[in-house]
């Protein structure tokens, strides 16, 4: 019994950080993905406050899930989830300035995201609060992830360094952003700026998407082919029965 | 002084309704233009009817922000109060047409709970009170009308080009949602040549 309450968490907090990805995998919350991820440090920023908007709105609808009638559910969960958001805003306006104007409307648009409103209803209001903060945390790392891959693909190709310390003051050192070179620097420039523009976005965004469908695909196929194997050996096996009982039957009949 | 700010108002609405377009460069409700598929009639009516709720709760948010939020110092209410003005007006503009025209209802209904969820909703009425980027009530009745106008448009070239993709042998890893984005990173590239007008 503990054992499968123990799965059952560990389920909750692993499932969506890759198995289910709700970027990659259940293509939900793209507006953010293509918007904000021109800069590495402004996907990190937005990772951060989404999982805390998630794993904040999943307790408390799973935590009230007996009290909120059916009928009203969703304009139940968007004010829940808008509170949140409404104070992450303030928090971060007042600490995370930079964040905020790089972020901008984006940072209220949390409020209609199609992931935190999708988990609300598809896990936090059919199961327990631990589950559902587990949930929130591995959706919040699984968006996060996502995010980070596209932010620094686009970075590199986009603008040809990663540059830290312009949205978190912390990463500064001795005051100067600090700038790693990797496809630009002394004398030598490979950097693409379409990557940078909205076009990049949807292309960098694509060709991931692309890469998934092949990875998903080998799986398919394999598993087609160990079914197909199965199959075949299953018919023979039978045909090799049938064939065995005729030659019984004619030697039964020759007798 | 007129006609300098007819023509700042017509421009800004091109510039909201191609060169910025809500669903090629702002990117606001990507999932509505991914998720509607390939369906040229499901489309347009997806895009009426965010057309219709764009402009009236921009219409309607823009005094509740000037004449209640802001003389009562609650700014920070913003978004709650947006969403739940949103989220009522889908409501009655659903219960309206029920009334009024039953067959628009049949083609409309099915879409009007997602347009509450609809990023470029939110997203239009957000742009127009954006602290330190407040836009005048001309103008942001310029950004409600460009954007649905521009959302119209490409929700409904996209479920051409989808219809036709279809059709075509592309690559197996890219069909369905891939390539889909790589066409729109095309359209996207064709917008881009447009900008610098009025600038």
């Amino acid at each position: 019994m503990d054992q499968i309450k123990r799965s059952q968490h560990h389920n909750s907090l692993v499932a969506g950080i890759i198995r289910e990805n709700p970027l990659f995998v259940t293509v939900l919350g793209t507006c953010p993905a293509l918007a904000i991820t021109k800069s590495l440090e402004a996907a990190v920023g937005m990772g951060i406050l989404f999982t805390f908007v998630l794993i904040c709105s999943n307790v408390l609808i799973s935590a009230l899930r007996k009290l909120i009638p059916e009928e009203v559910e969703t304009p139940a969960y968007i004010v829940v989830v808008a509170t949140f958001v409404t104070v992450v805003k303030m928090v971060t306006e007042a600490f995370v300035p930079a964040l905020f104007d790089s972020l901008g409307v984006f940072l209220s648009l949390l409020v209609v995201n199609c992931i935190v409103l999708g988990r609300a209803e598809a896990f936090a209001n059919k199961n327990g609060v631990y589950d559902s903060f587990l949930d929130g945390v591995g959706n919040g790392l699984g968006y996060t992830l996502a995010l980070i891959v596209i932010a620094f693909v686009r970075e590199i190709l986009g603008t040809g360094v990663l540059s830290f310390g312009s949205i978190f003051p912390f990463l500064k050192v001795n005051g100067a952003n600090v700038t790693l070179p990797i496809l630009k620097g002394n004398g030598y420039d490979y950097s693409i700026s379409l990557f940078a523009e909205p076009a990049g976005a949807f292309i960098v965004f694509g060709i991931m998407m692309a890469i998934i469908a092949v990875i998903a695909n080998r799986k398919k196929d394999k598993e087609a082919a160990v079914k197909r194997a199965a199959a075949i050996a299953a018919a023979q096996k039978a045909a090799a029965e049938k064939a065995r009982q005729q030659t019984a039957a004619v030697e039964g009949g020759a007798h | 002084m007129f006609y300098t700010y007819f023509v700042a108002f017509m421009l800004a609405l091109v510039s909201y309704t191609l060169i910025d377009n809500v669903l090629l460069s702002r990117f606001y409700g990507i999932c509505s233009f991914i998720g509607v598929g390939n369906k040229v009639k499901s489309a347009v009516s997806m895009g009426v009817a965010v057309v219709f709720v764009i402009v009236f709760s921009a219409l309607i948010c823009y005094p509740i922000y000037h004449f209640v939020l802001m003389p009562a110092g609650l700014e920070f209410l913003d978004t709650v109060v947006y969403i739940l003005v949103i989220a009522s007006l889908v409501q009655i503009v659903g219960l309206f047409i029920k009334k009024y025209s039953p067959a628009l209802y049949k083609s409309l209904g099915i879409y009007l709970p997602l347009i509450t969820t609809n990023c470029a909703v939110l997203g239009v009425v957000q742009e127009n009170t954006f602290p330190g980027k407040m836009l005048d009530f001309p103008m942001s009745m310029a950004n409600a009308f460009g954007t649905s106008l521009g959302y119209l448009l490409m929700i409904f070239v996209f479920a051409c080009i989808r219809t036709r993709l279809d059709t075509y042998s592309t690559p197996r890893a890219f069909k369905g949602i891939p390539i889909a984005l790589l066409t729109a990173a095309v359209m996207a590239m064709a917008l881009m040549g447009l900008s610098g007008i009025g600038a």
